[in-house]
């Protein structure tokens, strides 16, 4: 074989291993949801945030608007403080919404939710959102469960 | 009655000793072919011309392997997950498996058998034949021209392999899936849309291949250029590429597993 097709057949295996990288990272990953276009960053502070985890989505009205980008103590007001960068193009949610911990199904994996308020203001780059409520714990709802179960029958 | 029992503690020792002289003449090989790659910028050709047989020569068993591999986890995993409703994870679950592990470590245990193999047979042969002293007489390095374009080769063409393997595998499950089963094909690609992350699952899998990649090269090459020059120790030798690159590549795998996936 001359030197040319070898060359030739060289150079398609390694545009196909490029072309296979491509379609695995735009559209088997998530990497269309990395930095495609600009996005700016808001706080919430949770007493609980139960299960989520740095990269959970954050979504409003059951869509995903953002991410969570990282996950602290605070250990001097013992709560949770949330980061999450949202799109640039949501960027119309008054500075009175909530967000809530939320879990997608009964197993599934948990995410921020977003509730919209009905201030004028939107909230801008580095604002906290004060209207948290936290993951439901399912140990904490068994508990107050089987006590309420118990105050029950003593009143009976 | 000690006598027997001296013999054979003298063969345990003379084989470990054995295997620590192969190991060490295996390490101070490596760096002598690492050195030797720098010489391959000024010679593109005759890495191109290796790229080609050790590279595009397995791309058609890996191509085919993909393929199946890529069906036949879809179908299994279809039928355990329609059970509980979950047969919308299908997309998600062979993309994780095939990106994480099935990609990088089918990939280079195809690759030690088809291309390890030759590279040891090649090599083996150039040195039972004296081709190898020969060419020293020239003053040409076989080091230079011979071994290092075929580790450099087998380094490269392993984590392009690979992920022709799991786009290949991916598109398989598709098929199956969505073209034969009939499951909707936004909830196939949505799912490992919001699960497999571009850094920890597909860089970790190329690293990951990079790594056996460089494994399985280095022992073909060695093994080819450490044969002892008949065509019995030229067969061993071949046997020994194959065996001892699938199990490096299986141990490897566990290694890497652990750290890049352990928290």
């Amino acid at each position: 074989m001359t030197s040319r097709k070898i060359e030739i057949l060289v150079g398609l295996f390694v545009a196909a291993a490029i072309a296979a990288f491509f379609m695995l990272a735009m559209s088997v990953s998530n990497m269309s949801s990395y930095g495609a276009g600009d996005s700016y960053e808001i706080k919430a502070r949770f007493d609980n945030i139960g299960g989520l985890k740095v990269r959970s989505p954050v979504a409003a009205g059951g869509v995903t608007i953002g991410r969570v980008t990282e996950i602290q103590y605070n250990s001097d007001t013992y709560e949770a403080v949330v980061s999450m960068t949202i799109e640039e193009q949501y960027n119309k949610f008054p500075v009175d919404t909530a967000a809530s911990i939320l879990t997608s199904g009964l197993l599934g994996e948990q995410f921020v939710g977003f509730e919209p308020g009905a201030e004028e203001d939107f909230l801008k780059n580095g604002d906290v959102i004060d209207l948290t409520q936290s993951a439901l714990v399912l140990e904490q709802i068994i508990g107050q469960f089987l006590y309420s179960q118990s105050d029950d029958e003593k009143t009976e | 009655m000690f006598g027997g029992l001296i013999d054979r503690i003298q063969y345990i020792g003379a084989e470990t000793l054995r295997s620590f002289q192969r190991l060490g003449r295996a390490s101070v090989f490596l760096l002598e072919v690492i050195a030797s790659c720098a010489d391959l910028v000024l010679k593109p050709t005759l890495l191109i011309k290796q790229l080609y047989s050790v590279g595009v020569q397995t791309l058609i068993i890996i191509v085919v392997a993909g393929l199946f591999v890529g069906m036949v986890m879809a179908l299994q995993s279809y039928y355990a997950l329609v059970d509980f409703g979950a047969e919308d994870s299908v997309g998600v679950m062979v993309a994780l498996s095939l990106l994480r592990e099935l990609g990088p470590v089918v990939t280079a245990l195809l690759f030690a058998g088809r291309a390890g193999s030759a590279l040891t047979a090649e090599i083996g042969l150039m040195k039972a034949t004296e081709q190898l002293s020969g060419m020293e007489m020239m003053a040409v390095n076989p080091m230079r021209r011979i071994v290092a374009p075929r580790f450099m080769a087998g380094v490269i063409s392993m984590p392009l392999l690979a992920t022709i393997f799991s786009a290949v595998g991916v598109l398989g499950a598709y098929v199956v899936v969505v073209q034969l089963l009939g499951l909707d094909s936004g909830a196939f690609w949505s799912q490992p849309q919001n699960k497999v992350d571009l850094y920890l699952d597909i860089y970790n899998g190329l690293i990951k291949s990079v790594a056996f990649g460089f494994v399985a090269s280095w022992i073909a090459v060695f093994e080819g250029y450490d044969c002892i020059p008949t065509s019995e120790g030229l067969g061993q030798a071949t046997t020994r590429t194959v065996v001892h690159s699938s199990l490096a590549i299986l141990f490897m795998d566990f290694i890497l597993t652990a750290l890049m996936f352990s928290k």
